[in-house]
Parts: structure tokens; C-alpha cells; sequence
């Protein structure tokens, strides 16, 4: 047994990792398995949908072959366990770029539909799911499942968003997005208030594609939800400059940070120096996709800033309401609550529906909160949020990134998770699974 | 405690420091300089062996660098993944053969069949092998004669038709995967040591005697990679990735360093182990 820990470092199980073999050779390994296993890729989610304590992971990375690009129209074919930032390297110097991308590219294709992630342009391209044209999905039992929107559709949208429960994916293809260079015009505009921040994010719906906020925190009164905006588009012009592979790592967090170096102190001067660094309302630029995109993936471990405790994310999506008010309130309780929320994301969703079955993003606006773990009174407000959400018709618990929500309110806010039951396969299971649904066997 | 266990502490814990001083100091893999090396014609390059972690990530690089490859290894299902994969990553070409490398009768056809394919053959990579089960071979000369014939003779005959073809046209480089388990005899791993001595060996005269036609000849040491060769064995802080190998394969065939180890802090440690007076090494466990 060894250790593995999700990208939250909050909780501490064990697993006997196993590693899968070659394509072909999968149905024969699985069923070799005992019960339970769930696969896992790069291990990104925050939270326990990629741990199952006591069971076994089977570490899909070793299936990273690609098996055809086509390079005239944007379809690329490839095995599950290959990252994002793998395909990065063979797409962008043609011309392509990823339909959908979440804000780390240390993520397998796999899990990109398991968890049917979304990023900045959810307004214009909806979630990673919906670029999916099929994919194989391998069951316990030997059966191989070719999906698509129209061949076994009912496993397509299972499987997409299913948190790798339904099967293994052995391998998937999926369209990518034409842009004529690697770099993005951005925008970055300071908003006072919350307001102003849904008066900018307004504006931006149709001229901008990518879109996200951070915001203050801290900030409550006449500041409260006050922030940076950022937008932009892919850079149209073609450029002259050929790709340039990013920098390797200069940085890395070389080791856990005690648990007291993230206080509200620390965390207020952060949030202070983010909004006053811009001096202008509005600053314009052109920057590569890669800080664009991953800002965070240039600091290795950046994780291990938290502490050996951990720390938990928190995203829900509120509908729009009058005058904002649901998000207002929620915003205001964690202003007052005297925790440390660190790195705090607003966002509008638009109204893409994916096909994936749980598949987490609706239109409304989206919360992503990162907590610091400080025991019961961060547990306890968050199970208060659970409820203002609940009651303003929203939905919290994204299952890539929670790792404390009771069964209770899980079941209240993903109502098909009954459904949803028919399509797991009978040896594979998770940790998040098991707690969401109160059956901790 | 007996002296000799006292000094085999000593020398572990000076190979220890030494390779953690030489880790720290590794270079990025495939660094711009090297990148901008790179030919402006496709370089043609034969693999053999070209399932192995090691040879798969090593020819990613090529295929980057828009190479033709042609490939060989025995199982076709595991090939025609691989050949698939190269071609995405942007290899200008890919062909490949499927045979098991013992059979030593059809090297000489193989090899031209390759140079058919690919109009001429620049670089010829050798990575094929297996890891012996050294308690088995101690009780089989069968088992310990095919494990001879897998990692040292059907080299010794893939060289030898590569070494008098690039003669021939006074250019090419053969780059071979040896391993840091020849530089000496270990008990618990002597036969696989052997056929990789032998290896060394071999190539060491072949670099000589090709040196005046201006062909290379490159010895790769791997020292541990975690593959799946050595799946079953427990990962210490030691092991490579095959990546991070592979990668070093590529960038020894295109400087044309004639005796790599991989990852470096190996020559260290290998330095070490084979400084060791015989008397204290017998009584070594590992």
C-alpha cells in the first residue's frame, strides 16, 4: 500500500496503485482486478473523487499513445491517460488549440471527461464533454462500448462526467479549436463591487471569449465582491512568431509550508497587493496562452503552500436572481466569517448544456473558493453555504473539488445520481462516491 | 562487525553523496542548444527494440524533429500502437517490421528492407532486451544461453551488419543500450551484467575500428529505470524515468557522446563500485 493524496493533500488514505498495460491488453487486466479500483490520471482533483481508500488505483498514465490527428479539420484520437499538456505540444504549432482547457494542463484526457471540466470560455464552448465525438469505454467484465452522441448514447453521457465510475476509458477523440497563434489579447479591468463586476461580465458576453474574475474576499459594505476582471481572446492577426515551448519549471514549492504561513493576514495582503497591483482601470496587453491559461502551473506544488492539513475548494453556481442578491449573501457570509479564503474565482456560465449526466456547470455564476483546512469552522460554514445555495435553487458540490459534502445535500443537488447508479460498473468505486451516497462500506 | 561490512557502509554511503551532489547538478532534458542542432533533412532512423519504454520515448524526440523511423520489435499489437503514436507526434515517416530479434538469420534482410523504406539508413538505435531472472539462470544454462542470445548476440549481429554497412558508406551512427550492470559483476544480477559487459566490449572495438570512417558508436548506461522491465521491482530514489532516458538517449545519438551515462550520477556510482577491491565486493549484497 502507498500513499496517494489528491490535489488538496486533505485527506491521508491508503491504495495498492497498480498501473495499466497496453490498449489491447486492458479487458485482460481488468479482469484480473479484484473489486474495488477506480482509475485515476494526474491526480488534479482536490477533493476524493480520485481516491478510493483501501482499494486500488489503477494509474492510467502508462495508456499515453496518441492513435490520429487530423490536422486539416481539428480531430484528434488518443488514449485516455495522455495530458493536456502533451496534446499542447503536437497541436498548437499546427494551428489548434484545446476546445475546452481547465486552468491546469497536468491533466489526463480521461480525466478531463470524467470530471467533464470546464475553463474560461464556458459561455462560448460549454464544458470539455461536449467536444468529445466518441470514445471506448472498457467495463469490468470485458465489454468494449464504442460512445457517441448516437452509438450507445445513454453510456456517452454517463461516462462524460461520470468520475471515471462507469469504466475505463481507453481512449477518446474529440474536436479541437483553430486559432491563428498561441497568444491571447487580454484585459484586465478592476471592478469596485459586485455590480460592477456583473456589468463588465455583461458587456463581455459576446465580443470576449475567455472570461474569469477574481475577487476580494475580505472586501465587504460598498466593496463587497470588488475585483480584477480578466478577458480576452485568442490573438486573430496571424503572428509571425513560430511556438515556443514553454519554459521548463523554475519553480517549485520545495517543501509543505507550516500551517500558520496562510493567516488572514497573510491572506488579506495578498488580496490587497492582487487588486492594487494594476494601477489602471484597465490594462491591455498580449500574452502567451500558457500564462493566460495556466498561471499556476508555472509553480510546481504551489499546493504545498496550505500545509500538511490541506486545504478544501469550494465552487457552487447561484441563478441569476434580483439585484444578485443569492451570491451577495454568500459572498458577505464568507467575508464575515473571519476564515481565510485565498484564491477566490467568479464567473458567469452560460447557459451550454453538456450531455454528461452529473456534468456540474448551468448558467448562473460560479463561486470557486479555496479554503484553507482550519478543522470544524470551516466544515461548518461551508455546510451553511450548502444551504443558501440549495434554497437559491443552485447547485454546489462539484465533485473534481469537494471533499466534505453530506450525503444529504449531494443527493439534493445531483437528483439523478439515482440514475446514475444503473451505469457503475460493479468493481469500480471511489471514496467520493461512497461518502456522497452515505454508503461508506 | 566485521571490517568489510563497515567498509562496504562506507563505500554505499560515498556513492550515496556522490550521486545526490551529481543529481542536483543534472542539466534539463533536451536543452534549446541542443534542439538547435538539429539537421534540416529528416534524419533516417532504424529502432529495434522500438516497444521499450526507453526506445518509445526517445523516438517521440525524433518524431518531434520530423524524422523517419523504421521500427522493429516482436509484438505487432504493441508496434502498430507505437508506429500510430510517432506518427502523430509529427515523424515524417514510419514503417516498421515485426520480428523477434533472436532470430539472427533475418537481421541482414531486416536491415535492408529498412533502408529501402527510409532511402538510406543515418542512425541505428538498439534498445531491445530483457531484464534475466538471475536465480532461474543460475539453475538453467538453457534459460542463461537464450538470455545470451537476447541481450548480447543478436546485438553482437545487428552491429556487425550496421558497423561494415556505415563503413561502407564512411557516415552513420549505432547508438546501443547497454546498462551500468556491466561495468561489473553482481551477484544477485550477473547474467544480464554479462551480456551487457559483453556489449560494452563489443562496441568499444567496433568505436575503434570505425573511428577512421567517421561512423559513431554510442554506449548508453541506463542505470535503474522505472519501466516496465523493472515493474516488479520496489522504486528507490535512484530510478529514472524512462522519459527523462529517453530523452538522454536522443540528445547522446545527436552530440555524439560516445559513452553516456544515464541519468549522469551513475558514472559516479559506477566510478565507485568499480573501484572496490574484489575481497570487500564478494561480500557485497546487492
Amino acid at each position: 500500500m502507498k500513499d496517494f493524496q489528491s490535489w488538496g493533500r486533505y485527506f491521508n488514505y491508503r491504495h495498492e496503485i497498480r498501473r495499466m498495460g497496453w490498449r489491447f491488453s486492458a479487458p485482460a487486466m481488468l479482469a484480473d482486478l479484484p473489486a474495488s479500483f477506480l482509475p485515476v490520471g494526474l491526480g488534479r482533483s482536490y477533493g476524493d473523487s480520485c481516491l478510493n481508500d483501501g482499494g486500488i488505483l489503477l494509474d492510467m498514465t502508462p495508456l499515453n499513445h496518441f492513435l490520429a490527428f487530423d490536422r486539416e479539420n481539428g480531430l484528434l484520437r488518443c488514449e485516455a491517460g495522455v495530458s493536456l499538456e502533451e496534446i499542447l505540444k503536437i497541436i498548437v504549432p499546427h494551428g489548434w488549440f484545446l476546445s475546452v482547457t481547465p486552468g491546469t494542463k497536468f491533466v489526463t484526457v480521461g480525466g478531463a471527461i470524467a470530471n467533464d471540466v470546464h475553463g474560461k470560455n464556458h459561455g462560448h464552448a460549454g464544458t470539455f464533454g461536449m467536444h468529445v465525438t466518441r470514445f471506448e469505454l472498457l467495463r469490468s467484465d470485458g465489454t468494449r462500448l464504442l460512445c457517441s452522441p448516437t452509438e450507445n448514447a445513454d453510456w456517452f453521457r454517463a461516462t462524460i462526467g461520470g468520475l471515471g465510475l462507469t469504466g475505463v476509458i481507453l481512449w477518446a477523440e474529440f474536436k479541437l479549436k483553430k486559432i491563428e497563434s498561441p497568444f491571447i489579447d487580454e484585459e484586465i479591468i478592476k471592478f469596485r463591487n459586485l455590480d460592477e463586476f456583473f456589468e463588465i461580465a455583461r458587456e463581455s458576453e459576446a465580443g470576449y471569449e475567455h472570461t474569469v474574475s477574481w475577487i476580494d474576499c475580505f472586501a465587504h459594505g460598498d466593496s463587497l465582491g470588488k475585483g480584477v476582471f480578466l478577458r480576452g481572446n485568442n490573438t486573430a492577426a496571424p503572428t509571425t512568431y513560430s511556438y515556443q515551448p514553454p519554459k521548463p519549471q523554475r519553480l517549485a514549492v520545495p517543501f509543505t509550508a507550516p500551517n500558520f504561513a496562510l493567516n488572514n493576514y497573510t491572506m488579506r495582503a495578498f488580496n490587497v497587493l492582487y487588486y492594487e497591483k494594476n494601477l489602471r482601470k484597465i490594462v491591455r496587453g498580449t500574452v502567451h496562452y500558457e500564462p493566460f491559461f495556466y498561471p499556476l502551473d508555472a509553480i510546481g506544488q504551489w499546493n504545498r503552500i496550505y500545509g500538511n492539513r490541506g486545504f478544501m475548494q469550494y465552487q457552487c453556481i447561484v441563478p441569476y436572481d434580483d439585484g444578485f442578491r443569492a451570491i451577495r449573501a454568500i459572498i458577505h457570509k464568507i467575508a464575515t466569517s473571519g476564515l481565510t479564503p485565498f484564491l477566490n474565482v467568479l464567473k458567469t456560465f452560460g447557459d451550454k448544456k453538456s450531455p454528461g449526466m452529473l456534468s456540474f456547470p448551468r448558467k448562473g455564476v460560479t463561486l470557486a473558493i479555496d479554503f484553507p483546512n482550519q478543522g470544524q469552522a470551516t466544515l461548518d460554514l461551508l455546510t451553511e453555504i450548502d444551504r443558501m445555495v440549495l434554497d437559491s435553487g443552485g447547485i454546489a458540490g462539484y465533485p473534481a473539488k469537494d471533499s466534505r459534502m453530506s450525503a444529504e445535500f449531494f443527493k439534493a443537488f445531483f437528483p439523478q445520481w439515482e440514475a446514475f447508479m444503473e451505469f457503475i460498473d460493479p468493481k469500480i468505486s471511489s471514496s467520493f462516491w461512497r461518502r456522497v451516497t452515505g454508503n461508506s462500506e | 562487525m566485521k571490517k568489510t561490512t563497515l567498509i562496504a557502509g562506507a563505500i554505499s554511503a560515498l556513492a550515496a553523496a556522490l550521486a545526490f551532489i551529481a543529481k542536483s547538478k543534472q542539466k534539463p532534458a533536451a536543452s534549446e542548444a541542443v534542439r538547435a542542432a538539429r539537421y534540416r533533412q529528416p534524419r533516417r532512423v532504424l529502432i529495434a527494440g522500438a516497444t521499450s519504454a526507453i526506445a518509445q520515448e526517445a523516438a517521440k524526440e525524433f518524431a518531434a524533429d520530423g524524422d523517419k523511423l523504421f521500427l522493429i520489435a516482436r509484438n505487432a499489437e504493441k508496434l502498430q500502437v507505437v508506429a500510430d503514436d510517432l506518427r502523430v507526434r509529427g515523424a515524417a515517416q514510419v514503417e516498421t517490421a515485426v520480428l523477434d530479434l533472436t532470430d539472427t538469420d533475418r537481421h541482414a534482410a531486416t536491415l535492408d528492407q529498412a533502408a529501402e523504406a527510409l532511402d538510406g539508413l543515418d542512425i541505428a538505435l538498439i534498445a531491445h532486451g530483457t531484464l534475466s531472472d538471475q536465480a532461474a539462470c543460475q539453475q538453467s544454462y538453457a534459460l542463461t544461453e537464450q538470455e545470451m542470445r537476447t541481450n548480447f548476440l543478436s546485438v553482437v549481429s545487428l552491429v556487425t551488419l550496421l558497423a561494415n554497412r556505415f563503413e561502407a558508406e564512411r557516415r552513420g551512427t549505432i547508438a546501443v543500450i547497454s546498462s551500468v550492470a556491466g561495468d561489473r559483476g553482481r551477484k544477485s544480477n550477473y547474467v544480464y551484467g554479462a551480456a551487457k559487459a559483453g556489449v560494452t566490449a563489443f562496441l568499444s572495438g567496433v568505436r575503434g575500428r570505425l573511428a577512421d570512417a567517421g561512423v559513431t558508436v554510442i554506449t548508453i548506461k541506463p542505470g535503474m529505470v522505472d519501466t516496465p522491465m523493472t515493474a516488479h521491482l520496489e522504486k528507490g530514489a535512484l530510478f529514472a524515468s524512462a522519459e527523462s532516458v529517453g530523452q538522454g538517449v536522443y540528445r547522446a545519438i545527436i552530440t555524439g557522446r560516445e559513452v553516456v551515462y544515464l541519468p549522469r550520477f551513475w558514472w559516479v556510482i559506477m566510478t565507485v563500485i568499480r573501484h572496490v577491491p574484489e575481497f570487500i565486493f564478494k561480500k557485497l549484497n546487492f
